[in-house]
Order: C-alpha cells, then sequence, then structure tokens
C-alpha cells in the first residue's frame, strides 16, 4: 500500500481562481448605497421572505471598506453624487456595483435639473435592475448575475 | 360671520400694509405688503391676546401668470400655542425687489426654512445670520423654483464636475 493510493481519495487539484471566486462568490458584503424607496425594497429583499442570506450575501457592511458590492438603490442628485464616487472608491478591490432601479440606472422619471441622468457616467456599474422600485426577485437576479461576474473573474487580471 | 380679531388689529394697526384677508374652512390668510412683515409679526407674537409664540413653516409662491398684485408672496404659518389658533400671512413680494425681512431675531425656527425660500426662489432676507443656500449645491446659480426655470435646468446637470 503506498502513498499514491492514498493520496487520490484526499486530495483535489484544482486551479486558485476556482477556489477564491468560489469563495468570494458565496460570501459577497454588499455595502447599500440607499438613497430612496428602492432602499426600503432592498430591505424587503434581505427579510426572512426572500431572505438574502440565501445567497451568502446578508451581511451588509455599513462601512465601505469592508465590502465588495455597492448597491446604489435610489436616484442620485448632482450634489450626492461625489459622496457616492468617494464610497465607491473607499470600497477595496475586488469590488461591483449594482444600479438598482430606474433612478439609479437612468434618471428615471426625474429628467430634472438636480438628478444625476445614471450613475455610470461616474462609476462603473455591472448589473442595472429594472424597475421603479423592482421587486425583490429582480434584486436576487441582480445577485446572482454579479455572482456569475465574480464566477469569472480571474486574480491574475487584477492586479 | 364676525371676523377674526387678529384681522380687525391687523386692518387697524397696519392700515398701509394691510391687502386682504381670506378664510377657508376657518383657517384665515392676511394678504399683506412685506415693508412692515417684522413689525406685524412682532405684534402677533407678542401681543397678550394673540401670542403666536411658534412659526410653523416659512414657504413661498410664485405667482407667475396668476394675475397677482405682485410675482412673489412668502407665506408664514402661525401657531398660537396657548390660544390654539392658527393664522397664515402672506406677504407679497414684487419681483424687481425681491428683499424681504428676516425674522430670525423672533423665531430661532426660520433660520432654515428662510435659507431654503432664498435657495428656491431667491428671495433676499435682510437681517438673516448666515443666508446660504441650503438645499442645492454651493456653486449652484439660479433659483429652481421659480416658474421661470426651465425643469431640466441650465446646463448644471450637463457641466457638472465632480469634485474629486
Amino acid at each position: 500500500m503506498g502513498i499514491e493510493s492514498l493520496l487520490k481519495s484526499n486530495i483535489l487539484v484544482t486551479t486558485v481562481d476556482a477556489v477564491v471566486n468560489w469563495g468570494r462568490k458565496y460570501s459577497l458584503w454588499p455595502m447599500p448605497m440607499g438613497t430612496a424607496c428602492c432602499a426600503i425594497e432592498f430591505m424587503s429583499t434581505l427579510a426572512s421572505r426572500y431572505d438574502m442570506g440565501r445567497f451568502g450575501a446578508e451581511r451588509l457592511s455599513f462601512s465601505p471598506r469592508q465590502a465588495d458590492l455597492m448597491v446604489v438603490a435610489g436616484r442620485v442628485s448632482i450634489k450626492m453624487m461625489p459622496v457616492v464616487i468617494r464610497i465607491w472608491e473607499e470600497i477595496p478591490e475586488p469590488k461591483w456595483c449594482i444600479a438598482m432601479g430606474a433612478c439609479a440606472s437612468s434618471g428615471g422619471v426625474f429628467d430634472t435639473y438636480t438628478l444625476v441622468q445614471g450613475i455610470d457616467q461616474f462609476i462603473p456599474v455591472d448589473v442595472y435592475i429594472a424597475g421603479c422600485p423592482p421587486r425583490p426577485e429582480g434584486v436576487l437576479d441582480a445577485l446572482v448575475k454579479i455572482q456569475k461576474l465574480v464566477e469569472q473573474d480571474s486574480i491574475k487580471k487584477r492586479k | 360671520m364676525n371676523k377674526r380679531p387678529e384681522i380687525e388689529e391687523i386692518k387697524a394697526r397696519f392700515p398701509e400694509s394691510y391687502i386682504r384677508d381670506e378664510e377657508f374652512r376657518g383657517d384665515i390668510s392676511i394678504v399683506v405688503r412685506k415693508d412692515r412683515i417684522f413689525d406685524i409679526f412682532k405684534f402677533l407674537k407678542e401681543d397678550e391676546n394673540f401670542l403666536y409664540n411658534f412659526l410653523v413653516d416659512v414657504t413661498c409662491v410664485d405667482y407667475l401668470k396668476l394675475n397677482e398684485i405682485e410675482r412673489f408672496a412668502v407665506v408664514y404659518h402661525l401657531y398660537s400655542h396657548k390660544n390654539n389658533s392658527r393664522i397664515r400671512i402672506k406677504a407679497l413680494v414684487p419681483e424687481k425687489d425681491t428683499v424681504i425681512s428676516s425674522v430670525c431675531s423672533l423665531w430661532k425656527g426660520a433660520n432654515w426654512m428662510e435659507r431654503e425660500v432664498f435657495d428656491l426662489f431667491g428671495i433676499e432676507f435682510t437681517g438673516h445670520p448666515d443666508l446660504r443656500r441650503i438645499l442645492t449645491p454651493d456653486d449652484f446659480t439660479g433659483h429652481p423654483l421659480r416658474k421661470d426655470y426651465p425643469l431640466k435646468g441650465r446646463g448644471e446637470r450637463e457641466n457638472f464636475k465632480v469634485v474629486k
């Protein structure tokens, strides 16, 4: 009985990317950047009926330094945008961003003097959620899409 | 029906200010000229019979194209805790002279409400301790709640510089 036969059943060979991404994917720490009614809908997504914890993202970070997913939920005015950018820059890499709802994605119905017409003019957005506000299912769908993005990530690409 | 004593008193004491009064479901409004507005409020606050000690709200109306005597009206809502009564004073402000006396020295709560009216309507309050913009960004130009202000702004959104 050589050692080789023992190794066969106890060692799994894989890539670093696969392991790291698997870990990241199921433990996203979202940072809610809630400015309006979408944030209320986001809260209900976290609560027991829809339970975002099933996807491993129930640990909300209220500090950007301990988050890797920013959820911009609500309208962002031109006075608020520098703050959102600052918070986005405070999140350490790797990080992802969800623009939740019509206002964050495109300005929504507020085509006015005060509102940023889509946060993607200033920060990179990975997933947009349609709706005003989106249903919790939409938020969960976006989370799964983010998980797919995380899966495709590579630590080699990121420096 | 007899008119409320506030109306008669203001009519008697400030005849040059009084324009008209309105009543709707028991709530009265008195429309006045802006010149002696501070004295009117001082009287309403300090007179033994009225004691309007609480300033509920300061806001403004733009009567553009609405056939009012002047273009703007600064609207004050007062409440008397002692008499449990409310009154609304509308001070008409002409477009050419958008200056009105501040009531911050009577009610400290007027501070931010007057800043808001200044920010959104461009009414200047003389004697205000800190008349800065309160809602729009500091470098904003124009007063967006004026009815002739374009909804999409005058390039504030497009020329917006993000400070990093």
